[in-house]
């Protein structure tokens, strides 16, 4: 079955593993994740002031695009994308003013008003696939692993966007659940971590970051997963930087919750991009001899 | 229609319509089948800058213009472009665009050497006001989507038709000059991704190690005739003609993958 | 800090303009604390959102631009949430850096992030850094 993908700049880059993993892996589960011909950059962050406009246009370009190659639904991997273009979405098909003010001034595209679902790929395999048969069709259990399910921001607020309810979500933890790996409940696990802040303020985003560690430190966990390129490289690829001088933090593997899926349904090495990940995680997976064909 | 001039009996003397158009908030009448350009130089402009090739492919020459009753802003290039009547124009010979300065035998041909040298392309918010107003029809925001994904082969591609006349430039809320950025990503497009040319090289290196050297003599030579003495300029003329007429050329029904007989046929 | 109101240190048009702005009334927050309780930037700001919104809500345009927070906050939506009353903070806070952004003045200058970062970060950073933090 086919399903239009919305991937997002940096999954082209930087977190071209985040892509990869779930392009394989949803093909070994029988989807095709179809990229949308033509899309721009969302914007990655949704607008947050009530008079304007323009900030929209990124992300309702792109769901225009999905809506034009005919898709009912356009999934995405990046936590913030998913965020920027639901809102989006949710604006499009919401608010008669701004959605008609909007299609005034894309005069060269085709009028929309919130017709494709925007969805995040975890609820995706929750709500098409079901855990059970997903469960199903692992072939290496993640078994003995104590993963942290990271959400961040952006998975979960606003609540009217969020892939699961923001005081208490489980989809993650079920998802590690169907994968056999153990579930390690932190604290911090939507404490933000600094997000773009890394860019202007970077001190204030290094301090949350370490708290986020320190939290799933003491919880025992033996990686993080994550949804994000950004929280991947406030908390993976700056890790040693933050925990440098710690004597009481190790480093933490993180993990893209597609990669996690990738080993659990033994996809080979190749198809996690293991290239792009920190040191630590590399380590972590050739110790556990991981990723083995079942 | 025909190129044939019809010869009638009597020369009728043809008088141009003339319409008026808005030079910079002035008017003029200018004949109706002028380009832009020549009705500013019939109006009494005379052009320093802001005229090249006059063929169209320049970019010197970029015109903004409205018409009455119209709020869109209308583009051409001034040597390209008819006049309409009543259009209010005036030409932008150059826009200020930073280019961004890197050291060319240092580049990797990485999408990050492009951020760095030209971070803002990163503020773009699809508004697509570039692609509304380029005279060329390049897909700029759409390039910009693909060098923003680091995609740097498309974006060479899509903008290749791109004359860098700065009217994107004029229009981007994000401030960014759009046609400096995909100029460096066509240089690295055609450095490190696109397919070389081999035979350019080897033609390139033939001529490096003297290969041609006689042999351009030998024509220019020829090419060397004296006015005053008709025999020697026949003389030379016809074998410069019949060098010329011997070189071998890509036949016109010739195949895609045609290939001269030898990589350095051009003189024989 | 002893803050002394009358009708001069009222400032109605800034009430106004963050108002309009954030679509959010400023008098709903009933000054629980909720949101200085949960907001993970809590070690670098140099007041809570709770007391920038209760600055706001006296009108003092001074006191309210001169804190870091609004530029602190990366619009993690905890607060908002987490907030009793409805009150979209994250909003406020655009609101703030909008009054500044909106002057043409910016937080951060792209070109002064260096060579080496850009070698690492990933897209969505500059894309959101600069979407928050430059005009």
């Amino acid at each position: 079955m086919k399903i239009g993908y919305y991937p997002g700049c940096t999954l082209k880059t930087k977190a071209k593993n985040l892509e990869d993993a779930a392009i394989k892996s949803m093909a070994a589960l029988g989807y095709e994740m179809v990229e949308l011909d033509r899309w721009n950059c969302c914007g990655a962050v949704y607008s947050l002031a009530d008079d304007d406009l323009v900030h929209f246009l990124a992300p309702v370009r792109d769901l225009i695009r999905a809506h034009d190659q005919g898709f009912d639904k356009v999934v995405t991997l990046c936590s913030m994308c998913y965020n920027t273009l639901a809102r989006a979405n949710l604006l499009m098909r919401d608010d008669e003013v701004k959605r008609d003010a909007l299609n005034d001034f894309m005069e060269e595209e085709n009028d929309y008003k919130g017709e494709v679902e925007v969805v995040h790929l975890l609820n995706f395999i929750r709500d098409e696939i079901g855990w059970d048969k997903l469960r199903d069709a692992v072939k290496v259990p993640l078994e003995g692993l104590n993963f942290a399910p990271y959400y961040g921001c952006t998975l979960t607020r606003p609540e009217e966007v969020g892939i699961d309810s923001p005081k208490d979500p489980v989809v993650f933890q079920a998802f590690i659940e169907a994968i056999g790996g153990n579930i390690v409940d932190f604290p911090a696990s939507q404490t933000c971590c600094g997000s773009y802040q890394i860019i202007s303020n970077p001190e204030a985003a290094k301090a949350t970051t370490l708290e986020i560690l320190t939290s799933a430190s003491d919880a025992k966990a033996d990686a993080l997963v994550l949804s994000c390129p950004l929280c991947e490289y406030n908390i993976g690829r700056r890790q040693d930087e933050i925990i440098k001088g710690n004597d009481k933090l190790e480093n933490l593997p993180t993990f893209y919750f597609t990669q996690l899926l990738a080993i659990a349904l033994g996809l080979p090495i190749e198809d996690l991009k293991l290239e792009l990940n920190t040191n630590s995680t590399k380590a972590f997976l050739e110790q556990k001899g991981l990723p083995a064909l079942a | 229609m025909s190129d044939t001039a019809v010869v009638t009996e009597e020369v009728q003397e043809v008088k141009a319509e003339m319409v008026p158009v808005y030079i910079m908030g002035k008017r003029y009448d200018v004949p109706n089948s002028l380009t832009i350009m020549k009705a500013m130089e019939y109006a009494g402009y005379q052009y320093i800058r802001g005229a090249g090739c006059r063929g169209g492919v320049c970019g010197a020459c970029a015109t903004v213009y409205r018409l009455p009753g119209d709020y869109h802003i209308r583009v051409g290039l001034a040597c390209q472009t008819v006049v309409e009547p009543n259009m209010y124009l005036t030409q932008i010979p150059f826009f200020p665009a930073n280019r961004a300065v890197y050291d060319w035998e240092n580049i990797k041909g990485e999408a990050e050497e492009v951020f760095q040298a030209y971070p803002e392309l990163f503020r773009c918010l699809a508004c697509n006001a570039c692609t509304k107003v380029c005279p060329m029809d390049v897909p700029v925001m759409d390039y910009v989507a693909a060098i923003k994904r680091g995609d740097l082969e498309k974006a060479a591609e899509l903008s290749f038709d791109c004359i860098q006349c700065g009217l994107c430039a004029t229009r981007c809320m994000a401030e960014m000059a759009q046609y400096h950025i995909a100029q460096m990503v066509r240089r690295i497009n055609g450095k490190f991704i696109a397919p070389h040319s081999e035979h350019c090289h080897k033609q390139v290196e033939a001529i490096k190690s003297g290969y041609y050297t006689d042999k351009i003599k030998e024509v220019m030579e020829l090419g060397t005739v004296d006015p005053f003495d008709d025999s020697t300029k026949t003389d030379k003329i016809d074998k410069l003609i019949e060098l010329y007429k011997a070189r071998e050329t890509e036949p016109h029904t010739a195949v895609e993958d045609w290939k001269p007989e030898s990589d350095f046929a051009l003189l024989k | 800090m002893p803050v002394i109101l009358s009708d001069r240190t009222i400032d109605l048009d800034f009430i106004r303009k963050l108002e309009d702005i954030s679509g959010q009334p400023l008098k709903t927050c009933m000054q629980c604390g909720t949101c200085a309780a949960v907001c993970p930037m809590d070690e670098s700001t140099d007041m809570t959102p709770r007391k920038l919104i209760h600055l706001a809500q006296l009108g003092l345009h001074d006191a309210v631009m001169n804190s870091n927070m609004a530029w602190i906050c990366a619009s993690c939506h905890t607060c908002e949430v987490r907030c009793p009353r409805g009150i979209d903070i994250p909003k406020l806070m655009e609101a703030l850096r909008l009054l500044i952004l909106r002057k043409n003045e910016n937080f951060i200058e792209p070109f002064e992030i260096s060579d080496e970062a850009f070698e690492e970060l990933p897209q969505i950073a500059m894309v959101s850094a600069f979407r928050k933090h430059t005009a």
